[in-house]
């Protein structure tokens, strides 16, 4: 039977990759993707803990989490779709107008 | 009461410096002249309550207010009045009304506020020089002390648009605050010493101790103080400001730099002859000192050609005399010759400033002569004062250097009374040479010539006026000549019978040993005092003598003199090169430190480069740190990322 | 227990095939695969719910909403960077630095794990919690945060509509 360590050890993998994929692609969309795939390795550790304590709190912030990284993904989108029309590109080196 | 004699010239100084330039000549005269003769007024009704009170309880105290109190220290601005002090309040406020008549119609040819501003610093000199002689502790003292030195300044640079005058006044300023300095150090160790700065409780405390045999605290706090008293009483080795201060115009020199001001130190050491009394080395050195500068400032005055010029030596010669006196224990012979003094060399430097007015700012002597006939009021006072001066009996001046010399004889100080002898034969030499040069034989200018200076209004004195000012003194000037000589006169006669010393004996403390006294009286009954006298008046004459010899009959065997020793008399002229030696030794290395040292080296080099470089570090800094912002959002986002790693590891290290 | 490596390996390999792959239509379609594993995974910790709400909430609607942007941006036109056919640590600057930070924050959470310790053991025995206990525990104890979280979809709701809106023509 896997064990909470198993849960917690593909979490931090999964977190590690996500943060990885934020720094390493050029590209905008990608770089969202990225962050919810830090987002769902988070949740899996909740839900991990939570039925480890037996209680449905962690559900409970699984749940709350989903509900944010939908809202936020839609406004990322919103703000990339923005920022497209301006430059014509999705690359972030691109948007660095805040520059000494 | 007390504070009323202070107070008229304070606010005649007030009026005159607030409104003054606003009024007309005449306002402002009378304003400052009211102030002293009412001060003068208070004055005498002062001391004759005091001379009202029994022998042993001459003391009027009166307090203004309780002026520092904290845990050790508590001083009040008190004013006493004893017989020492009612001689200097007198000396100051009568003399001081006279000159105060005197100067209405001498700078009668200034312009209105000028005339106005004058008034107003006589007047605010007469205010501190009278606290100086009234305070009852050392920091009221002090306070008048400095106040003069102030007016001193603020007088000697009168005339401030020429730099001769601006410089003399900063050249007394600065050597009194190196005397001052001295002074200072010895109220500190006052205070240490017996914790409290009030004259008489201090003189109490002393009197209790036993003489020192060594250089104990009080020849140290003594010496302080004696310091202090070489810088306002022009003493060596601080004397060099007097004769300079004779940039200032002729009734200030008579007022400031003959009776009241530069006799401060004289007065100080009297205040304090208790403490003095118990340091007899101190008191040595003060003699030895005296009767130095008596001798030195009457070589220089030998062969001077200002005529103010040889007043002022005369002056720093005199004063030594005073010094004399009260090193050798003769605290009533040196405020005695301190008040005839007043009274004649006041009024030759009056007389001075007659003959100037009247030649119109001509000060050298080589083109004076032949004035007798022209300036008769002028002349015969005049002689009145420098016989006065020479020491010829019944005029004042006889009483009390004959007492002084005595005095110096008496107490076993034969040296001293040697070279204080010699000295007397000086002054009347060259008191007499100035008489003989200014009044007798024929004048070798013409009228209305003028040649120092034109370029600046005051030519030393006065402006070069286009007409001729060769008359007598006019009314004020020849009001106060006259009451002065009669005073050079008289005045000596108050020391008849030894009254004027007990009168101010209860200010000098019990006297310190009956044996001297014994021994005084002994050598006055064995007909020694008597001797002297003839002594001293066999001397003044001969110096007369001499002077009329060189100066009135024969001019040419002066010259030949002067050029046999021609060596010597370059000397004598160029006061011992004295301020020269000054210059190079003190003078000019304070300046390279200020300037190339501290200025450049320490300002400019350590502490701008500091502040500047601080500035430019931080520059330099942020034009290497603002390249961090990239702008690029994924370098941003890396060092959060960076942070947050270090962050954990941190924890996970702890 | 193969289950539990089965589910693991699909997510594990979809998400980093979804930070590899250049074009981002691939790469959505993978982190839906991702989500569909993770779900599974939801399952075997008996939290029947927020598996499924995973594969509708996320899957079926934020995976959509990226592949409406996706093709409206014709981003697929673009992307032939060179860099990303090079191996991460080979890449400059940022993206070397990330890579790096990454591996460091496996190690370090993996270490954090040995040092805490426990959890080593079997879940406890439980019953599965059933979609009426979180819908009691959610309008009782949580109501607030449950309020407010619609308040906070109103907002990205509306600042969404704006900030995607075009200019206004000019009058």
């Amino acid at each position: 039977m896997p064990t909470l360590n198993d849960y917690l050890i593909l979490s931090a993998i999964l977190f590690a990759i996500g943060t990885a994929g934020v720094f390493v692609r050029r590209n905008l969309i990608t770089i969202l993707l990225s962050i919810e795939i830090m987002l769902n390795a988070v949740n899996l550790s909740f839900v991990a803990f939570g039925r480890s304590l037996g209680t449905a709190d962690g559900q409970i912030i699984v749940f709350f989490v989903m509900t944010v990284a939908a809202a936020e993904a839609a406004v990322g989108l919103a703000i990339v779709i923005g920022l497209f029309r301006h430059r014509e590109s999705l690359n972030p080196d691109t948007f660095t107008s805040l520059k000494w | 009461m007390l504070l009323l004699i202070p107070a008229f010239p304070l606010v005649g100084f007030l009026l005159n410096a607030s409104f003054g330039r606003r009024v007309s000549k005449g306002v402002a005269a009378t304003i400052a002249c009211a102030a002293m003769l009412m001060s003068f007024a208070v004055s005498v009704a002062a001391v004759a309550r005091l001379v009202g009170l029994p022998a042993d309880a001459r003391a009027i105290a009166q307090t203004a207010f309780n002026w520092i109190e904290s845990d050790t220290l508590k001083i009040d601005l008190t004013l006493l009045l004893d017989p020492l002090s009612s001689v200097m309040i007198l000396v100051v406020t009568g003399i001081g009304s006279l000159i105060h008549v005197y100067s209405t119609a001498y700078m009668h040819d200034e312009a209105d506020p000028e005339y106005a501003r004058y008034f107003s610093y006589l007047n605010l000199f007469a205010a501190f020089m009278l606290v100086l002689v009234l305070g009852a502790n050392f920091l009221v003292m002090f306070v008048g002390w400095e106040g003069v030195g102030l007016c001193s300044y603020l007088l000697i640079g009168f005339w401030y648009q020429k730099k001769s005058a601006s410089d003399a006044g900063k050249k007394a300023f600065i050597v009194n605050r190196i005397g001052d300095w001295g002074f200072i150090l010895g109220v500190l160790l006052v205070f240490v010493r017996f914790g409290t700065l009030d004259f008489q409780k201090v003189a109490g405390a002393a009197s209790q101790l036993s003489p020192e045999a060594t250089f104990g605290t009080l020849s140290i706090i003594t010496l302080l103080l004696f310091i202090g008293a070489t810088g306002k009483s022009a003493q060596i080795p601080l004397f060099v400001w007097l004769p300079d201060a004779m940039e200032g115009p002729t009734p200030v020199s008579a007022l400031i730099h003959a009776a009241t001001m530069v006799t401060a130190g004289v007065y100080m050491i009297g205040r304090n002859a208790v403490l003095f009394g118990h340091a007899p080395m101190t008191l040595t050195i003060v003699a030895i000192v005296g009767t130095a500068t008596a001798l030195i400032a009457g070589t220089i005055g030998l062969v001077q050609n200002d005529i103010k010029k040889v007043l002022a030596y005369s002056t720093v010669s005199q004063l030594g005399y005073m010094f004399l006196a009260m090193g050798v224990g003769a605290y009533a012979a040196g405020i005695f010759h301190l008040y005839t003094h007043a009274f004649f060399k006041a009024l030759l430097f009056l007389g001075s400033g007659a003959v100037i007015h009247a030649l119109s700012g001509e000060q050298d002597m080589r083109k004076m002569g032949g004035l007798k006939k022209d300036l008769p009021i002028t002349y015969w006072t005049f002689v009145v004062g420098a016989i006065a001066i020479a020491g010829v009996p019944p005029f004042a001046g006889f009483f009390s250097k004959d007492e002084i010399l005595f005095r110096t004889f008496a107490s076993g100080h034969t040296v001293l009374w040697g070279v204080g002898l010699l000295t007397a034969l000086l002054t009347a030499a060259y008191m007499f040479r100035l008489v003989f040069l200014t009044f007798h034989g024929s004048r070798s200018q013409s009228e209305n010539h003028s040649n120092h200076d034109n370029l600046l209004h005051h030519s030393n004195d006065l402006n070069p006026s286009n007409h001729s000012h060769l008359h007598d003194a006019p009314l004020p000037m020849a009001i106060a000549l006259i009451v002065l000589a009669v005073g050079s006169i008289t005045a000596g006669w108050v020391g008849l019978g030894g009254r004027f010393e007990k009168f101010l004996e209860p200010s000098f403390g019990p006297p310190l040993s009956e044996s001297r006294a014994g021994l005084q009286a002994g050598l006055a009954e064995g007909g020694v005092e008597t001797t002297l006298m003839i002594v001293s008046v066999v001397v003044a004459l001969a110096g007369i003598g001499i002077a009329a010899y060189f100066f009135l009959k024969n001019r040419a065997a002066a010259d030949r003199m002067a050029e046999r020793f021609s060596g010597v008399h370059r000397v004598l002229e160029h006061k011992y090169y004295l301020d020269e030696i000054y210059d190079a030794a003190i003078v000019q290395p304070i300046q390279i430190v200020s300037e190339d040292g501290l200025w450049k080296g320490v300002d400019i080099g350590v502490i701008d480069r500091t502040v500047n470089g601080v500035g430019q570090a931080v520059s330099g800094t942020s034009e290497v740190l603002r390249l961090f912002h990239t702008g690029s959002v994924r370098a941003y986002a890396a060092s959060v990322f960076l942070g947050a790693v270090l962050v954990l590891g941190y924890y996970l290290w702890r | 227990m193969t289950l539990f490596y089965l589910f693991a390996a699909v997510a594990v390999i979809a998400s980093l095939l979804v930070i590899a792959q250049r074009n981002p239509i691939y790469s959505v379609l993978l982190l839906i695969a991702s989500f569909g594993a993770l779900s599974g995974l939801y399952v075997m910790l008996d939290a029947p719910f927020v598996a499924v709400t995973q594969i509708i909430v996320y899957a079926g609607a934020i995976m959509v909403l990226f592949l409406f942007v996706v093709m409206l941006l014709h981003a697929p036109a673009e992307e032939t960077e060179h860099d990303e056919r090079v191996h991460p640590l080979r890449r400059p600057g940022p993206m070397w630095f990330g890579a790096v930070l990454a591996a460091a924050l496996v190690v370090e959470l993996l270490w954090a794990l040995t040092r805490a310790g426990g959890g080593t053991g079997a879940f406890p025995a439980a019953e599965v919690i059933s979609v009426r206990a979180i819908g009691q525990a959610l309008f009782t104890d949580y109501a607030f945060q449950f309020e407010v979280t619609s308040i906070l979809i109103l907002v990205a709701m509306v600042g969404a509509v704006i900030l995607a809106k075009r200019e206004a023509a000019k009058p």
